[in-house]
């Protein structure tokens, strides 16, 4: 493949993409994403190739491989295209009917199709699956529709339109677009990305880069993961436009190694579009240059942190550093740079291509646009969820996730990830976003949502983090290394039948002090568990305390009574 | 200069100093641990945290061994906000060193005797600030000793935690940087021993060809060699002998 000189060669080139297919062909999407995978998707697909060739059916179907989108609660999905007909919780014996009926004589297989909880009828479309039909799937709806490997299949969708349009705007221009788009960062601070940019291109130095973190850490959470696995040109369209605005030659992806399928899809979309001259030297003919390298993250949560993510993209030890001199003015090797969030990056071609006002539309007064949610935990439809920001918790955790299986009841919701916080019943009609979470004690995090329900005891969740932080701690900071250490004891103590009267009251000071003195974000929002358990649930913490008891059933104090 | 204040009292400060220094140029008192001249600064122990108020009104928290002084800063180093975080500091330092005498001074200083959190066993004086490793690599230049592990179970460590670590010169910097004497260092006759929390080393001296003194370890001496070129026989008198 030549490279493209010119956005009239990659219109030419979509175009004579678009002509070789035909919109009417049926073509089977398999979910190929890391959850559907273990449930056997990758045998599911060779069952496919091998069973149209057996039927001989080639002439008639195409099958793909396509990243997330979202519904990992009823995997292997199989959705066949154009009628969109879903099937659900596909395995492999399921593999011949599906051909035969629905490909061979146009019927539906009627027992793979999603059954509506609420109504109890059967739902033929994956449009109309509840799940679905309430989200606004701007950025993640892309997954369904690709095939991660194939560049042309996102030249198909329109991809790269974006990065076109960008090279004939001036950097000051795309910056404009994004400060109006009000977009922030979707990692957890939520700071202004177009505010970032602009402090990063006004930053002295020639040499700039611009990073992607790919490093998602928080337990539960796996929406960078999909995004990546599943339509990683999105990701770097938005980062190559991203580079051209803020003055950049050199990019980074920092993901981490524990994420393989996300790691090997990046690589591939790298060299294609190198291939295609949409990154590396003379972009589009455009005189703007910009090459990206991947590097792998050897697992520590703290190197999500943009200082110890720099640190250790240099080679050294993944360790924080005081940020009174902001990474965009001195980062990676000490130059200025650029670092957001995998979905920020994917938000950035949407926003180029439809303007910063119409996506200013979208979402709240404070928090514009969508998020992806990963919801998990007590909950009927784990999966991935996008919805405007502002959508309340209730419709994220009933209407979408489809309430708490097994009859059970609501108690919690925690959202932001490990430091985050755990949000009761009465405030599911919090409107998600950014300034409403934090204020509830919680935070939005990279969006992390874990779902718990009535046989949850609070205490031991807020055990659970608390050790969770305390073993990813970098350990540099006294507050945050010795504080975890000794909130950790305390936790346990309540939670073996050992609480004294003065725990709650130690819990706050040093939870305090932590918020206060910590290096970094991990040991400032390190005790928002503990916090906002002790805020919304204390009467728990009374309970084990005062009476030994665990109200929920799950702390068992059997060592204090042998004693 | 700069010219901000400190504790109200107005002060000149050279471009490109920190807080700290600034105070201390000025007998201020701010404590601190894991400061040190020698070394880039490093904010780890939090003790040196001071209220600043910036000259466009921004209010918050920093370590002054970091943040650098700015025209019309205004500083507050002991307001009742910092000797809060202090005490519940040393006390978390009390629990994790309650053999240091240094901890203990400071936190009797700051008001406190004893600690209501889990003391830490094993006469543990190390309070891991990493003067010794950073002394070690910045000043030294040999990264002998380094941190290890993360969180709670981060340690002073030779390479791969073995008991001997083959870059040692055995100058014993690390003794010298070390604020709660976690690292001790102690030279009888031949013999240099410098205890680690978690191993000893010793090492052989060299001695003077003229006196007989022992005056530095050999290792020490071969390293100054090989740095600054010069040959091995220059080094055969101890410094107070040679001409």
């Amino acid at each position: 493949m030549a490279k493209l000189k010119s956005p009239g060669e990659l219109e030419a080139l979509r175009s004579s993409i678009l002509k070789k297919r035909d919109p009417d062909k049926p073509c089977i999407t398999v979910c190929n994403g890391t959850g559907c995978q273990a449930y056997g998707s990758k045998s599911i697909m060779a069952a496919f190739q091998d069973e149209v060739k057996k039927q001989n059916l080639g002439a008639k179907v195409d099958v793909k491989a396509i990243g997330c989108p979202g519904f990992c609660e009823r995997g292997t999905l199989v959705v066949i295209k154009p009628k969109d007909i879903f099937y659900q919780r596909v395995r492999v014996k399921d593999v011949p009917e599906i051909l035969s009926e629905t490909i061979g004589k146009g019927n539906v297989v009627n027992r793979l199709l999603y059954t509506d909880r609420t109504t109890n009828v059967k739902v033929t479309r994956e449009g109309e699956v509840p799940f679905y039909k309430r989200q606004m799937r701007l950025i993640i709806g892309n997954n369904g529709l690709i095939d991660p490997t194939s560049i042309d299949d996102y030249l198909a969708i329109g991809g790269y339109t974006a990065l076109a349009k960008a090279l004939k705007m001036s950097p000051e221009q795309i910056i404009d677009e994004v400060k109006k788009s009000g977009l922030r960062g979707r990692g957890g601070a939520g700071f202004p990305t177009g505010n970032k940019w602009e402090t990063t291109r006004k930053a002295h130095g020639d040499t700039k880069y611009v990073i992607c973190n790919a490093d998602e850490g928080d337990p539960g959470a796996f929406m960078d993961r999909s995004l990546v696995e599943g339509n990683p040109h999105s990701v770097l369209e938005g980062m190559i436009i991203g580079a051209y605005a803020i003055g950049s030659h050199e990019g980074y992806i920092y993901v981490r190694n524990e994420y393989p399928l996300a790691v090997r899809h990046m690589r591939i979309a790298i060299e294609q579009a190198e291939a295609y001259g949409l990154l590396g030297e003379n972009i589009l003919g455009s005189g703007f240059s910009f090459n990206i390298k991947i590097k792998r993250g050897g697992g520590a949560f703290v190197c999500g942190e943009s200082t110890a993510l720099m640190a250790s993209l240099e080679g050294r030890v993944g360790e924080p550093r005081a940020k009174y001199i902001h990474t965009s003015e001195q980062g990676l090797w000490g130059k200025p740079s650029n670092l957001n969030n995998v979905e920020t990056w994917a938000n950035v071609p949407l926003i180029i291509n439809r303007g910063g006002d119409w996506y200013a539309k979208i979402g709240t007064k404070g928090s514009k646009g969508t998020k992806i949610f990963a919801l998990v935990g007590n909950i009927s439809n784990t999966g991935l969820v996008e919805v405007p920001m502002g959508t309340t918790l209730r419709e994220i955790v009933f209407d979408i996730g489809g309430g708490i299986p097994k009859g059970r009841k609501f108690k919690a919701v925690q959202t932001g990830g490990p430091s985050g916080g755990m949000i009761p019943e009465s405030l599911l009609d919090l409107p998600v976003d950014f300034d409403e979470l934090t204020r509830a004690g919680s935070m939005m995090g990279s969006g992390g949502m874990i779902v718990m329900d009535d046989k949850t005891c609070m205490v031991d969740m807020a055990r659970y983090y608390t050790t969770f932080l305390e073993g990813e701690s970098c350990g540099k900071c006294l507050p945050c290394r010795e504080g975890l250490r000794q909130m950790k004891y305390i936790l346990d103590g309540i939670t073996e039948g050992r609480g004294k009267e003065g725990d709650i009251g130690l819990l706050e000071e040093l939870s305090a002090t932590l918020i206060d003195a910590s290096l970094c974000a991990l040991g400032n929002t390190a005790p928002n568990p503990v916090m906002s358990t002790i805020r919304h649930f204390r009467d728990e913490y009374e309970a084990h305390i005062k009476e030994k008891k665990c109200p929920a059933g799950v702390c068992t104090f059997e060592a204090v009574k042998v004693k | 200069m700069v010219k901000l204040t400190i504790n109200g009292r107005d002060i000149k400060a050279a471009e490109g100093t920190t807080i700290l220094y600034a105070a201390r140029e000025n007998n201020i008192y701010i404590p601190t641990l894991c400061s040190n001249e020698a070394v880039a600064p490093y904010g780890a122990c939090r003790l040196c945290l001071v209220e600043i108020k910036t000259a466009r009104g921004r209010e918050r928290l920093v370590t002054s061994c970091i943040y650098l002084v700015e025209e019309g800063l205004n500083v507050q180093t002991d307001t009742e906000k910092i000797r809060k975080i202090r005490r519940m500091l040393l006390e978390l330092l009390l629990a994790r060193c309650p053999d240091s005498e240094v901890v203990q001074d400071l936190a009797k200083k700051a008001g406190l005797d004893k600690t209501r959190f889990v003391e830490q066993t094993g006469n543990n004086k190390c309070i891991l600030c990493a003067n010794c490793a950073r002394t070690c690599e910045e000043v030294v230049g040999v990264a002998a000793i380094s941190l290890a592990k993360r969180g709670v179970e981060r340690e002073m460590t030779t390479p791969f935690s073995e008991d001997f670590s083959e870059a040692c010169i055995g100058c014993g910097s690390c003794s010298y940087s070390c604020p709660t004497g976690a690292i001790s260092m102690e030279d009888k006759n031949s013999t240099r021993v410098i205890k680690w929390p978690h191993n000893t080393m010793e090492f052989k001296l060299k001695k003077c060809s003229v006196c007989g003194q022992y005056w530095a370890p050999e290792k020490q001496i071969e390293y100054i060699a090989k740095i600054s070129g010069t040959p091995i026989s220059d080094y055969d008198k101890c410094p107070d002998c040679r001409e």
